[in-house]
Formats: structure tokens, sequence, C-alpha cells
């Protein structure tokens, strides 16, 4: 039986900073993120943004695309390293607002930049095994980095929502793999307000090492090669990282580029690859087959095998596409403003 | 600020634009009423608000109520709802010098006040430019 995503949404803020602006700030040099980094600018959230206004927004295109009553959905899993609270779920603020109250499952997941993908893959299990109908995985952020840090100009938001089901399907599901180890990379303990990184962990033993063994395992079990891809989307910490990574595996630009989105607003992550994704769907072909690996820090990839259906082309068009709302009048803000929207001020209580 | 309870028993219209339309006579409450102004009639169906409207005025707010002071100056538009009625709340994403009455936009998901760094956060609507 085949499973797989019957509809898909997007959100990206609209505010904006450029690395030119953050770089002026802290004495650093804006050619290195720039041209070592690939980073141009990243989204920036307003204060009145957070990961549940921003899944409620993207739930409501996903269910546009899906046509379907979002009472039947059987469960609601959000992947968030920014949840708003510590204790009481995002999901059900958005179950309620989204209007899938009260018959349906729900939890928030976390496991740094792949909780949303590791939603995804519990929402279409659950299809699988034949528990529900229909289910909804969340991939949202809006995630700080220290000011001053490297993470800093990347650290961004955005979110992704994709409902699972059997019937009526924009992508089907043809191979999933995960590949997780404990590895040093990033954490951020609890009531610390930023992350720290262990500098030496980041790249080859972290999101290289499991990027690059989730998408080979994936790819050996399911018989297929890099070749039999039209697309392929990997998470985007930066620009660099996921176009080395896929250099590496044996794809071409062509393939990610479409779904590479981090040079224009950041690293997402939870939303990072969930929104390559979505960015992949709004072109995709009927038949094209979509390579997807997520990276999160501790550390983990999940991997995806999508085949794009027929369907793709009557539902695309019945919500914002994702390179549109990137490009649709950004607003551009200083750091100071940015600053302020992202509580970095300390103010007199 | 408005309390917690309060904001709790206005989910259906502050998450979902559930109004109330009048059976005898169509009227159109946001929020819904018990019985209706028009014709007195006490029965209504739940109908959801279109969420795509057009500036009909607005106020720019300089000095802003507590709570909302870092948020200074915002605007507060009254909105014609497409063939619906008309709806009052905050406008984002836009410059405030640059609003006008005629503007084209939607409602969208967004906080709207929050009880200090450990209270609740209430969530509702406001109109962002339509893309
Ligand atoms: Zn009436």
């Amino acid at each position: 039986m085949e499973v797989g995503i019957v509809g898909y949404g997007a959100y990206v803020p609209r505010h904006r900073i450029k690395v030119e602006e953050i770089a002026q700030v802290w004495g650093a040099d804006a050619p290195t993120y720039k041209k070592g980094l690939r980073l141009e600018e990243k989204s920036v959230p307003s204060p009145d943004q957070d990961v549940i206004t921003m899944s409620v927004e993207a739930s409501r295109r996903a269910l546009r695309r899906a046509g379907v009553d979002p009472f039947e959905l059987g469960a609601i899993y959000i992947g968030s390293e920014s949840h708003p609270y510590a204790v009481k779920p995002s999901g059900t603020v958005v179950a309620e607002a989204i209007g899938a109250t009260p018959n349906l499952h729900c939890a928030d997941l976390e496991f740094a930049c792949k909780a949303g993908s590791e939603g995804m893959f519990i929402a279409l299990s659950l299809v699988k095994a034949g528990e529900m109908k229909l289910a909804l995985g969340i991939g949202a952020d809006t995630s700080q980095g220290a000011p001053g840090d490297a993470l800093e100009y990347s650290a961004s938001a955005g979110a992704a929502a994709f409902i699972m089901g059997r019937e009526r399907l924009v992508a089907a599901c043809e191979h999933t793999f995960s590949f997780t180890t404990d590895t040093p990379d990033f954490w951020r303990r609890e009531y610390q307000h930023y992350p720290r990184h262990g500098g030496r962990f980041t790249g080859e033993p972290a999101y290289f090492k499991h990027t690059l063994s989730c998408a080979r395992e994936l790819m050996k079990r399911a018989g297929l090669e890099p070749g039999d891809f039209k697309f392929a989307v990997f998470h985007q910490p930066n620009g660099k990282f996921p176009l080395t990574a896929s250099e590496e595996l044996g794809f071409t630009r062509e393939q990610v580029q479409q779904g590479l989105l981090s040079p224009s607003i950041g690293n997402t992550y939870s939303g990072a690859s969930p929104l390559g994704l979505t960015a992949i769907l709004d072109v995709a072909k009927p038949g094209d087959r979509i390579l997807m690996v997520s990276y999160g820090s501790g550390s983990g990839s999940d991997g995806f095998v999508w085949r794009v259906t027929e369907r793709i082309e009557e539902v695309r068009s019945l919500a914002p596409q994702t390179w549109a709302q990137i490009k649709d009048r950004p607003v551009y803000v200083n750091y100071g403003t940015y600053a302020k929207f992202r509580g970095k001020i300390l103010k007199a209580s | 600020m408005i309390g917690l309870a309060r904001h709790w028993r206005e989910i259906p219209q502050r998450y979902r634009y559930e109004a109330a339309r009048c059976d005898k006579c169509s009227a159109v409450y946001f929020p819904p009423r018990l019985v209706c102004s028009k014709c007195r009639g006490r029965e209504f169906t739940k109908t959801v608000l279109p969420q795509t409207g057009k500036v009909e005025t607005f106020t720019v707010i300089r000095v802003a109520p507590t709570g909302f002071t870092d948020e200074a100056p915002y605007a507060v538009a009254v909105v014609k709802l497409d063939d619906s009625i008309r709806v009052m709340a905050q406008v984002v994403d836009c410059e405030v010098e640059k609003l006008a009455i005629g503007d084209r936009v939607r409602l969208e998901f967004r906080k709207v006040q929050q009880d200090g760094e450990a209270g609740a956060i209430c969530y509702g609507y406001k109109f962002v430019p339509e893309a």
C-alpha cells in the first residue's frame, strides 16, 4: 500500500537581515561568511511570530493543498528546538487553530535540526500502520545564535508542514532510513538561552558523517543511484555544507539548486530540509524522484525517497509557493531592530 | 491585557475566525451573539469568516497601552472582509507610514500578547499585506 504526502505547506517570515549587517556590528569579515559559507541573508521572525504561529500558517497551507477536513487528522507532531513553551505542547495550539481537535494524538518532538523530519516519519508510519487515515508532521524553528557567534549569521526561522495519507498523494514515500549516533557537536542545556557547539565536532564527524552515511545506505537499500533522482535536498546549516555533501555523493548542482534555500533565508533548523522539499514539490513533475536527507546535531539523519505523482499539478498553486514567499517583498532590518525582535536587548523590568 | 480565561473562551473566534450567521435574516456576528440585533432571532449557524479583505480605515498607535509599548508605532485597521463583515485588528509586516486605505490584507495567526517571560502566551489574528 502506498503512503506519502497528501498536502504540503511552507511559511517563511518576511523580515530579513543581511550578513554584512551582522558582520559590521561584531567587526567580523562578511566575505568569510558570504563566500566561505555561502550565506547572503537570513529570515528573522517578528516579535509576534514563533514556532506555533508559523506552524499554523504552514499547516493551513498544507490543508488547502490536501483538500481534507482537518477533523480527520489522527495525529500532529511538531519537531522544533524552539518550542515557545518548555512545558505545554505547541501541537495543542496548532491543532486547535486548524480545527483538528479533539480526536487526535499530539506530542512535540525535539532533535536539534532533524525533529521535523522525525515528525514526518512518525506521521507517515502511523498512516502506513493503518492506525489513522491522515497525520500531520511539521518542522519549524525560530532558532537563535549567541550574539557574535558564527551561528548568528545563519540561525533563522521558517516552517514546513506535511499531511501524510494513503489516498490522493502528491508524492509517495518509496523508502526511508535513519542513522543515529552520540556525537557532541551542538547542544543547549535546560534554562540556557543560547546553544553551545563543540567546535572540532562540527562538520566531518557530525554533519558529513551522518548525512553521507544516511544517504548512501538509503540509496543502497532502495537500489538507487544519484542519477535516478531529479532532485536532492539535504539539511542546510549554511549554503556550503549541502553542496559539499551532494558533490561527494555524486549529485549535480542542478539536482540540489531548487531545494537550496539557506543562502537566501539561513538555517531554519527543523524547517530546513522540509522547507527545501516544499520548494522542490512546487516545481517537480509527476514521476520525479526526490532524495531528502535531514541532519540534527547530537546526532542523526533521516532519509526519504519521494516519488512525485500526477496530483502535484492540481495542488501546487493552491497555496503560496516557497521561492515566491522568499522573494515576496522582504523587509530588511538593521541589527538594532533584529536584536529587539529576538529579545537580545536587556530591558529594565 | 485580557485575562487567560476570557482568551480561552474566545479561541473559536481568535484562532479560527468563527462567526455566527442568523438563520432568519443572515446577519453575521463576530464575535457571535445570542440574539440577532436586526430581527431578534435566536437561531444561528456557525460560519467561518473569509480571510482576505480591504483596509477601510486605520489609525497608527504611537503611545501604546501596557503590554504593547514595544510594538509602537503600529497600525490598527478596520478591514472589510471580502463579501462579509468588518473586523478590526492590528496590521503587521508593513511600514505603517506606507499603509493606505484600500490596501489588500489577509488574516494571519500571530502572538497577540504574553504575560511577561513566564506567563501564558495568547494567540490570535492580525492582518498582513496580501501576497
Ligand atoms: Zn437576524
